[in-house]
């Protein structure tokens, strides 16, 4: 049981607050020998695999490290191409490290502005009228919750299928979202949250839904 | 409890079937296919980039304050969608019958059945009503 994040949206779409309460670490680091037996691309300046799937590595899983050194997008540390690298027979054997790649904070921008419009047109391809937008959104590795307030703002969380009483959680991040980033004299609207108290009371908030599941009455 | 209604696509986007059965909406857009392909397409890219761990099955659901959508794909892209009120539990293995069993198996086996295109089939169409209308959960609502 876990809640893996939260974001919060303005009505615009723009991404204001962002949190990764718990990222669960799938690596696998291994030592290849020539040639390589999975097949690499680069995509969105990484690189990932493409095809080829075995001790823990997965399709679309990000090269993260090579000899164990981090790498630089697509260049090793040292500024070499990693798929030109891995091309030369000299360079094995080889030990790389892969894993799911994380969001840049780009992305995540990104994502959230995705999901403003997934959110619309989930309201407007309702079969019945008076439709809100995608309140929570099930795949098998999480599920995603999603609470617009009346003024716009969606606050939204990603938590693992099985975890209960995220409903009461949303409401009650609203509610720290209005008593400490919006009572805030150096908050202006709309804007990115950058108050330390939320970010406490959020934490603490988390901390709470995952240990009971639920928020009793003026908790 | 209801069905709404029902969409099939291919994996090239191109809506195979559509039909539907309590649909309380009070108009219809001219693109809806193409905008409910989209959004799923989008969903599914959404999905894939949230997950904080590997996916296997993927997007399964979603739900907003009057209707549940059910997504079902097979490895092949045949797309599989269908909106139900919100007490219908998960609907996995009945898109899966959908696609397996029953009524899409008439159309595969049919030669004169083009499959990238808008399925013409009236058997696929009656069977697939008749499939319907027997789910434990089927009852079109007055009105």
């Amino acid at each position: 049981m876990a809640i893996f994040s939260v974001y919060v949206v303005n009505k615009a779409g723009g991404l204001i607050y962002q949190y990764d309460n718990y990222v669960p670490r799938a690596e696998a680091e291994k030592t290849f020998s020539y040639p390589l037996d999975l097949v690499l691309k680069t995509h969105d300046e990484r690189v990932i695999v493409s095809f080829g799937q075995r001790d823990g590595i997965r399709v679309g899983h990000a090269v993260l490290s090579v000899n164990g050194v981090d790498v630089n997008g697509r260049y090793t540390a040292d500024g070499k191409e990693i798929i030109e690298y891995l091309k030369d027979p000299s360079s094995y054997p080889v030990s790389i490290r892969f894993g799911k790649p994380r969001l840049s904070s780009n992305e995540k921008l990104m994502l959230a502005s995705m999901f403003h419009s997934l959110f619309a047109i989930g309201s407007q391809l309702s079969p019945e009228v008076g439709s809100s937008g995608i309140e929570m959104l099930e795949t098998d590795t999480f599920k995603l919750h999603c609470f617009q307030t009346l003024t716009g703002i969606k606050f939204i969380v990603l938590a693992d299928p099985r975890q209960s009483g995220i409903d009461a959680l949303l409401r009650k991040i609203y509610e720290i979202y209005s008593d400490y980033a919006l009572k805030n004299p150096f908050y202006s609207l709309e804007m990115p949250i950058r108050c330390e108290l939320f970010d406490q009371n959020l934490k603490s908030a988390l901390e709470v839904a995952e240990k009971t599941g639920t928020f009793g009455p003026g908790s | 409890m209801t069905v709404h209604n029902l969409y099939i696509f291919d994996r090239n986007g191109t809506c195979l079937h559509y039909s539907e059965w309590s649909v309380h909406k009070s108009f219809h857009f001219s693109q809806e296919f193409k905008l409910m392909y989209g959004m799923l397409f989008s969903i599914r890219s959404f999905v894939s980039k949230m997950s904080p761990i590997d996916m296997k099955d993927g997007f399964l659901s979603f739900q907003t304050s009057r209707y549940k959508l059910h997504y079902y794909e097979t490895p092949t892209g045949v797309k599989i969608i269908m909106n139900t009120d919100l007490g219908v539990p998960s609907c996995r293995d009945i898109l899966h019958q959908i696609y397996s069993t029953s009524p899409l198996k008439v159309t595969v086996k049919n030669p004169l059945c083009s499959m990238s295109e808008t399925l013409q089939s009236e058997l696929f169409s009656s069977r697939l009503d008749t499939f319907i209308r027997t789910l434990p959960f089927f009852s079109v609502r007055a009105g």
